[in-house]
């Protein structure tokens, strides 16, 4: 099934970058504002499904050889590790550290293990999404 | 505003209940995403509505963030459970020629 | 330093690794390497058996759940020594023998990692200090021995036997759970040394017999105690190692040391004293009595070793007769019985043991075990012959076997009790030591059948699957080791007698060894024409007679017959309960969603919209509301328009728009309830469901008129109402009264303890990242569930091996 809508196609190549700018910025700013590891998941998802409408799967996933279970299950992984990580520090599972760092150009910087913690949870969500949308969609 | 709030919620509650009833998958699907919507509003509520500003430190004396974040878990749960349930339904719709639950019965001896 | 506690774990550790080693390491027969673990353990248990002898324990403490007080403390006296000795000392004589036992085209990986599984479990039973853990190693070997009764589980026999064993001795374990849960709660402490410290304060609970009948009830379907003896006989269809371990030498000797290590706390009662006492004499006249008439020589085995645990379990109840009178010259008589009692355990264990593989061995070697098909193996098959007389005569109780000197204890011990006066045993007492005697008989005449019936007479090569030979000679290396021990124990007794059973006695009468009594026995193989070698010469005599006129008697069984036997009994109580719950069940089974829909939704109403009014819980005080604006009255009525329209929407498509209006709804009343997290989040999943719900709408039909009837609508509606209104009721008054502070002021403190000052943010990273993580693996699994929904069907066909 291919609808040839000028339009959308153009506005969707320009748009899905935004969305892409806006996931990336809301991921990061969760920590100290709205935003975060769902939020910045389901945008980048949201954003790769429109994609998935617009043009059809199979070009998409031409461009885009990516296996979302894989992404998802990596995700997980990451989540459960940054626990386990703790762990080797003698630490309780799962408990979080954070650090400010100086660091050249950004200046004072937090650095924390939530933010990788989070990462795994945005994993999840994107690799999730997609997958059940794909699997259904895909099925004839 | 709570008052309002909570009664809000009821009607959605009737309205899921009255769903979850019926015969045609779709509409128990339906049924449990309205249901979801209610939950959320009831665990809102509980928390006292609008008692200062968001949840971020700096911004003054914010709201509690406990139920917020208990809804944003419950939020993405209720995705994946709509997700599976349809995905069911759909499988069930495949396999058998039916959607409507009382002609899902199977049989007895098996 | 817990290396006890170690030893506990070794063989699990064990059984994790075998299925590896079974996989990767083809030609050494995995058996060589389980045998490791048993030899390790009996040595190291060896070597602390000086400091046991001199009567110390050995305490180590390893924490599981401190806040709750249980904790997996091992305890090591001179009981559980003895039978810790037993159980890594037989497993590893009856893993050797199963190498050459068992083909290595069976399932050898599944076997030993049961067998280290059940190994590990039993030394926990008899380690154990705490009641709980005491109770979970328990069960434990209830469902090792499970796994192994029904290893071919190909066969019909081995499941049935399996799930019976399992049945009996799970529901005793459970009647002992609730036995311990009372003792604990009545001693405060689930440790049982300290049970027994202050006993003094819990006996004249009004919990007291109770908990002890319910402990008991668990002692006895664990030893196979008449009338939960049917086990047994069907449990004989696992492979014969497996008979010979479990259900002779260690597992079915967990209830009698149960019996043992509870008679300080409850020896003493007059309960006590006839529910151990007579249940156990009763079993050993039952089960000797029965052995007699059984074709299958493992039948005839299994029916002898419910006798002989319930001589053991007899003696044990007569021993506590001495906690009954208090510490005194007379009274340590008494105890006497309990050290027979340790002594025969042990004896069993290695003639018993040593039978069973003799079994396995003719079985083997020549197909069958059925006695009307065997005869004249002796010249064929000697060295199992030389071992078979032994361990039956032994079994009989004749010199010069260990057999010979327990038996002759035990006749002591009766003698002893019927000349007793208190506990009614003046007018009943002379009863125990007469069926004694008679089951002794009857032990007699069974183990000349097994002998003479095997060995003797005629040999029937016809009748038989191959024609006999000795086996491996690897095979019989454990059965005469049995078998030498057997002979050893006649002559030096008090090896055994002054090493282990003295300071296990120690810890069955404390009170006794802390006023200094002598509780060890010096063991005689001869002490004059006493009454107990007139009872033996008389077992010998009398048994010859009836096993020679066995065809004349032989009509007393049919007074017996199985369809009133207790087996039969419970076969019936099983299928009437099967029936009768699978008719009940489907009463209400409707197989429809809105049946239970409505069994649910109408609980709900009565149950919590009941204890709301009953309970007084309805006080609406609506305070301090927060002020509405006109923008949020018009958002609220559109989302009610909106959820009560959903019903009446006659497609698919104008409901799931409804659906987002209300879910659009919703983040807005988020940003209005100052919730920027859940707006965001609520925008965004709401469009994704709105695709997805598109996305299978294209696979599902579309939505049709209710064809539901007017009756049942009204119900429906009924029953939606009643919901709602006990759901906004409920939450009304919860609102009204808030029952304690809130916990949320923590999270506030965001940025100083998780360096973020979004707290919301902060509560899902850090504080409840448990939750977090754990809700992303339901996400994975939902995902990974859709797609397999889809991609993997199933296939029609499975393969059937199991056979009717």
């Amino acid at each position: 099934m291919k609808i040839n809508n000028v339009i959308l196609r153009t506005v969707t190549k320009l748009v899905f970058f935004i969305i892409l700018t806006l996931a990336v910025y809301l991921f990061f700013a969760g920590h100290n504002s709205p935003g975060g590891g769902f939020s910045g998941g389901l945008v980048l998802a949201s954003a790769l499904v429109l994609l998935f409408i617009v043009f059809d799967i199979e070009t998409i996933q031409k461009g885009l050889p990516i296996d979302f279970k894989l992404v998802a299950a990596f995700g997980a992984l990451l989540s459960v590790g940054t626990g386990f990580g703790a762990l080797v520090f003698g630490e309780n599972f799962l408990t979080q550290a954070f650090d400010y760092f100086n660091i050249p150009f950004f200046g004072k910087t937090e650095l924390t293990t939530v933010t990788i913690f989070e990462g795994g949870v945005a994993l999840v969500v994107v690799g999730v999404v997609v997958t059940i949308l794909l699997s259904i969609s895909e099925d004839e | 505003m709570e008052t309002l709030v909570t009664i809000l919620a009821g009607v959605l509650v009737t309205v899921a209940t009255y769903l979850l009833l019926s015969k045609s998958l779709i509409r128990v699907i339906i049924g449990t995403a309205i249901l979801t919507h209610a939950g959320h509003l009831l665990i809102m509520t509980l928390a006292k509505l609008k008692t200062g500003t968001v949840p971020i430190v700096g911004e003054g004396n914010p709201v509690d963030p406990l139920p917020q974040a208990l809804i944003l878990t419950s939020i993405v749960i209720g995705f994946a459970v709509t997700a599976v349930s349809l995905v069911l339904a759909y499988r069930t719709y495949q396999e058998l020629g039916t959607d409507k639950l009382d002609k899902l019965r199977g049989d007895p001896d098996e | 330093m817990s290396t006890i506690v170690l030893a506990i774990f070794i063989p699990f550790f064990a059984a994790a690794i075998i299925p590896f080693l079974y996989k990767y390491v083809k030609n050494i027969h995995v058996g060589w390497f389980a045998i490791l673990v048993p030899t390790a353990l009996f040595l190291y248990l060896a070597s602390l058996i000086p400091t046991i002898s001199s009567g110390d324990v050995i305490v180590q403490t390893m924490n599981w759940i401190p806040s709750y007080g249980i904790n997996l403390t091992a305890y090591l006296d001179g009981l559980s020594l003895t039978l810790a000795l037993l159980i890594s000392g037989v497993g590893a004589l009856v893993i050797l023998y199963s190498i050459y036992y068992l083909s290595s085209r069976e399932a050898l990986g599944s076997f030993y990692t049961y067998l280290m599984l059940f190994m590990g479990a039993m030394l926990g039973v008899v380690m154990a200090d705490n009641m709980l853990v005491l109770y979970v190693f328990w069960e434990l070997t209830s469902i090792s021995s499970f796994l192994l009764i029904a290893f071919w589980y190909q066969r019909k026999r081995s499941r049935e036997g399996a799930k019976k064993s399992l049945i009996i001795t799970v529901s005793g374990g459970i009647s002992m759970l609730v036995g311990f849960i009372m003792v604990g709660s009545m001693a405060n402490t689930w440790s049982i040394r300290e049970v027994i410290a202050d006993v003094g304060t819990i006996n004249e609970h009004v919990l007291f017999i109770p908990a002890m009948l319910l402990v008991l009830l668990g002692a006895f379907t664990k030893s196979a105690q008449f009338p939960f003896h049917i086990w047994l006989p069907d449990a004989m269809e696992a492979p014969t190692p497996v008979s010979a371990y479990l259900h002779s030498a260690t597992m079915v000797k967990a209830g009698i040391y149960l019996v043992a290590r509870f008679t300080p706390v409850f020896g003493g009662e007059a309960v006590w004293f006839w529910a151990v006492t007579g249940v156990g004499i009763f079993t050993l006249f039952w089960g000797s009595f029965n052995a007699v008439r059984q074709t299958d020589l493992k039948a005839l085995l299994a029916y002898s070793t419910i006798s002989q645990l319930g001589m053991i379990m007899s003696m044990f109840g007569m021993g506590s007769a001495a906690l009954y009178l208090g510490y005194s010259t007379e009274s340590v008589i008494y105890t006497g019985s309990t050290f027979a009692a340790l002594f025969h355990l042990v004896n069993h264990s290695t003639f018993k043991g040593a039978l069973f593989m003799i079994v396995g061995i003719v079985d083997h070697s020549v197909g069958t075990r059925d006695i009307r098909r065997l005869g004249g193996l002796i010249t064929l098959m000697p060295v199992t012959f030389t071992v078979a007389t032994i361990g039956s005569m032994s079994m009989a109780g004749l010199p010069p076997f260990n057999g010979f000197l327990s038996k002759e204890m035990f006749f002591i011990s009766t003698l002893d009790i019927s000349e007793a006066s208190f506990f009614g045993l003046g007018s009943w007492g002379i009863l125990i030591p007469v069926i004694a005697w008679v089951a002794s008989v009857f032990t007699f005449v069974y183990s000349t059948v097994f002998v003479v019936k095997t060995f003797l007479g005629p040999y029937k090569e016809e009748k038989l699957e191959h024609p006999a030979h000795e086996p491996k000679p690897g095979m019989l290396v454990s059965p005469i080791i049995l078998g030498l021990l057997v002979i050893a124990f006649f002559f030096v007794p008090n090896m055994v007698g002054k090493h282990l059973i003295t300071p296990a006695m120690g810890g069955i009468f404390p009170t006794f060894a802390a006023e200094g009594a002598d509780l060890g026995q010096h063991i005689h193989a001869w002490h004059g024409f006493t009454p107990e070698l007139v009872m033996t010469i008389g077992v010998i005599l009398f048994g010859v007679l009836l096993f020679l006129t066995r065809k004349y008697w032989a009509g007393v069984y049919s007074l017996f017959p199985e369809k009133r036997s207790i087996n039969t009994f419970y076969g019936f109580m099983l299928n009437q309960i099967e029936e009768k719950s699978t008719l009940i069940t489907n009463k209400y089974m409707t197989r429809y969603l809105r049946d239970y829909m409505v069994y649910i939704f109408t609980f709900f109403i009565l149950g919590i919209g009941g204890t709301f009014i009953f309970t007084g819980a309805y006080k609406f005080t609506l305070p301090e509301n927060a002020s509405i604006s006109n923008f949020e009255w018009l958002i609220v009525l559109a989302m009610m328009a909106a959820g009560i329209t959903v019903l009446f929407a006659k497609s698919r498509l104008t409901a799931i728009v409804l659906n987002s209006i209300l879910g659009f709804g919703i983040a807005i009343l988020f940003v209005l309830f100052r919730a920027p997290d859940l707006a965001l989040t609520q925008m965004i999943i709401e469009a994704v469901t709105t695709v997805l719900f598109l996305v299978a709408y294209y696979f599902l039909p579309e939505l049709d008129k209710e064809d539901t009837r007017k009756k049942t609508k009204n119900i429906n509606l009924f029953i939606s109402i009643g919901v709602g209104v006990v759901f906004t009721a409920v939450a009304l008054g919860v609102q009204g009264n808030r029952a304690f502070e809130t916990i949320s002021s923590f999270y506030e403190n965001s940025y100083e303890l998780a360096g973020g000052n979004n707290m919301v943010n902060a509560i899902l990273g850090d504080f409840r990242a448990f939750d977090t993580m754990l809700e992303v693996i339901v996400l994975l699994i939902a995902g990974i569930g859709v797609y397999t929904f889809i991609r993997v069907r199933t296939k029609k066909e499975s393969d059937q091996i199991e056979d009717k």
